[in-house]
């Protein structure tokens, strides 16, 4: 178990690192505000990981699922005045069931059909949250302001490195239930499904209802993080939520690494600073570039960045046990 | 972006220098963030890439602008650095670039932010940061709240007030129309329709015999026009973007459709809209107007159209000449120029909101002769009134008083 507690010492390092974080002199509200999108994408993108990474199953729908958590928070905080912190176990409550009501049907889809209807799920939840008949609730296509919630307690803290504590908390809390949920036995069976269908099948598990499941947790953890991106950003709108969110995620974990819990932070880092970076250097073609830097990280680290990482580690060691 | 900005500075600084030795001409200020003797730094964002980057030509025609003004002296001796950001109208995009420029470029105020639910995201930051938010490029109605929103100012003439215009126009010159109206579903549609509906007052309301709508993803309108035309509709208020506006035009063209027709001044372009849906087909529709469009030829002699035209070819070269787009940028930073040079010395926040509801009777060149912008400090919609225009042969002709929603 050596390895394990390893692990968790590292984590916690950097986890301390992460609280210390906005406290170094020098870092404005704005970049606080920014890393605080990393950590809401991280864990948007550690939910896609869990269904794509290790059950195998591709959802270029996610932001649908994220758009559903911005607004159950967005609603309950607007009309019925409820404080930030209740509106996140709402969103993932709304988030499980709907997603493992989604995946039921779905998941008769394999690979890349089942790309397709969750890709249709994305192209329509912006339009159906203009919809005449739930237009009370969601504020049509112009959307919902919500009012950025205060540090408790009186705490000298700005609001911003409120929110960014906050959503650090929450990121841990599911990141440690990410890590034991899938070290386990769950976790061997979402790898049996993905690696082999009809072995996992006659070795007992019971694929259709895992691979639900996973759809309902996936959907959750990235219901979390729309709940917790609406409170950052004050606003949702049905055009915050376009299919560039969905495929924004997919290339997150991609590029991050599959299969990989810290390749979500990466994967996050990647999507809030690229770009940004890109605009940058060239404001005519922005995505060329964006496409470039997809391209250089796919060729350099087919792994993803996390991927990468271990593999530069292993050779350093190996050299070392050579020399 | 970042090496013209780098060269502008040094520009500024040198500018800076050589203003120290002429003396006089130091500028001694009051000064909020964003503001120096020798520079006033404005942020913006605009879609340059995305759905809606056919609206990024307007950042670079305001960025070409202050290039101008910059050669010629600056502001009250101080340079202009315009920094313009991408936010592909996705408003979390924009809430984060507008917090750097706020935050980290420290600019003195956010100017022309283009799109109505970018902007409604960001509102609320910038009044709860006292930093400006002037001239923003909507119609929609809701920009010109002083009283909630005392740092937040539109530019153009509002949907709800071009609504109410033709309505009046239409109860006037044709009696016992029945009305047909088709609308995009979404805020800009129903902004334009309820003013289309105050306009037509109650007994107007009862003539409307056909009312539909379509959203902006839909691939046609040809069967709302057959609908239309099907209820026996002799008057036609189309308001569409630009695409659906072609469609709609050659549809009614086609099925022999001829109503009194008005279409909304979003989708005005020759260029774009009544070309492509066939001249044939355009004849005498109606719109309103506050800008000189590029392509009217009645303006090719002006003085401030050949100003335009010089200024195009030497600072914004790879613009389309024939494009609305950058007459409207071109003049929207002339506007904010003139709050600039207004406020003097005095470059704070609260200057600048108080120089910019202070606007009296102010006539750019490629606006339309008459059309002024006026502001008070319960008034903050800068320009109020149009003229309505005629389409005939291949371009608009104007015709009538000005108008404003009150007078029309």
């Amino acid at each position: 178990m050596a390895g394990i507690d390893k692990n968790l010492r590292w984590a916690g390092i950097v986890l301390l690192l992460a609280i210390l974080l906005p406290f170094i002199p020098g870092v404005s509200d704005y970049r606080i505000f920014q890393l605080t999108l990393v950590l809401v994408y991280a864990i948007a993108l550690l939910g896609l990981n869990v269904l794509t990474g290790y059950n195998g199953q591709f959802s270029l729908g996610h932001g649908a699922f994220y758009a559903v958590g911005a607004y159950v928070a967005a609603i309950m905080m607007d009309k019925w005045g409820m404080p930030y912190y209740a509106t996140v176990p709402a969103a993932a409550v709304v988030c499980l069931v709907v997603g493992f009501l989604f995946g039921l049907p779905a998941l008769r889809l394999e690979g890349h059909y089942l790309a397709l209807a969750t890709f249709a799920l994305a192209l329509a939840v912006p339009q159906m949250l203009k919809h005449k008949s739930i237009e009370y609730w969601t504020g049509g296509v112009q959307g919902i302001v919500i009012i950025k919630p205060d540090p408790p307690f009186g705490l000298p803290l700005s609001q911003d490195q409120w929110l960014y504590l906050f959503t650090l908390f929450v990121l841990a809390i599911l990141f440690l239930c990410a890590w034991n949920l899938l070290r386990g036995r769950t976790g061997r069976a979402l790898v049996a499904i993905r690696d082999h269908h009809m072995a996992a099948d006659t070795m007992g598990i019971n694929t259709a209802l895992y691979k639900s499941l996973t759809f309902g947790v996936s959907a959750m953890y990235t219901g979390v993080a729309g709940a917790l991106g609406a409170i950052a950003i004050q606003f949702v709108a049905p055009d915050s939520f376009t299919i560039l969110l969905s495929i924004s995620l997919l290339v997150g974990v991609v590029i991050g690494g599959l299969a990989s819990i810290p390749g979500a932070i990466f994967g996050a880092l990647f999507i809030v600073y690229t770009p940004n970076i890109a605009s940058d250097i060239s404001k005519a073609a922005p995505w060329a570039i964006y496409g470039i830097f997809l391209i250089v990280f796919m060729y350099l680290m087919p792994t993803g960045i996390w991927g990468g990482l271990r593999k530069l580690a292993a050779m350093i060691r190996a050299r070392r046990n050579a020399s | 972006m970042s090496i013209s900005r780098r060269k502008l500075m040094q520009g500024t600084a040198a500018a800076g220098v050589a203003a120290t030795v002429v003396g006089p001409a130091i500028a001694k200020g009051k000064y909020d963030e964003g503001a120096t003797d020798k520079e006033i730094k404005i942020g913006h964002t605009n879609p340059y890439s995305g759905p809606a980057s056919a609206y990024g030509t307007i950042g670079k025609a305001i960025d070409a602008y202050f290039k101008k003004i910059n050669e010629e002296g600056g502001i009250n001796g101080r340079k202009v650095t315009f920094i313009s950001q991408d936010d592909g109208y996705s408003p979390p995009k924009t809430v984060e670039v507008i917090r750097q420029l706020v935050e980290q470029e420290k600019v003195l105020l956010v100017f022309n932010t283009l799109g109505t639910p970018p902007n409604t995201a960001i509102q609320k930051y910038m009044n709860a940061k006292k930093v400006p938010q002037l001239f923003v490029a909507t119609g929609a109605s809701k920009w010109g709240m002083p009283k909630e929103f005392p740092w937040t100012m539109g530019w153009q003439p509002d949907y709800n007030t071009e609504g109410q215009i033709y309505a009046k126009y239409l109860l006037a010159n044709k009696k016992d129309a029945k009305i047909a109206v088709l609308y995009q579903n979404d805020d800009y549609g129903k902004d334009y329709l309820e003013g289309f509906h105050k306009g037509l007052g109650d007994a107007g309301k009862k003539q409307i015999v056909s009312e539909v709508s379509y959203e902006v993803t839909d691939p046609t309108v040809d069967s709302q026009v057959i609908q239309m035309h099907s209820k026996g509709a002799d008057a036609f208020f189309n308001i569409t973007t630009p695409k659906f506006a072609a469609q709609a035009i050659k549809k009614a063209g086609e099925i022999g459709w001829k109503p009194m027709h008005f279409l909304n001044n979003v989708s005005a372009s020759v260029s774009t809209v009544l070309k492509p849906a066939g001249f044939e087909f355009s004849q005498g529709i109606l719109t309103a107007a506050y800008l000189k469009d590029p392509t009217d030829k009645q303006w090719f002699g002006h003085q401030g159209y050949l100003e335009w035209v010089e200024w195009m070819k030497k600072y914004h070269a790879s613009g389309n000449i024939q494009d609305s787009f950058n007459v409207y940028g071109y003049t929207v930073a002339q506007t904010m120029t003139h709050v600039l040079k207004a406020c003097g010395d005095d470059l704070t926040r609260a200057n600048i909101m108080k120089q910019a509801a202070s606007i009296k009777g102010l006539a750019l060149p490629m606006m339309l002769p008459g059309i002024k912008i006026n502001t008070s400090a319960t008034d903050f919609y800068p320009i109020q009134s149009v003229q309505l225009q005629r389409f005939k042969g291949e371009t608009w002709e104007l015709f009538g008083d000005i108008l404003a929603a009150e007078s029309a």
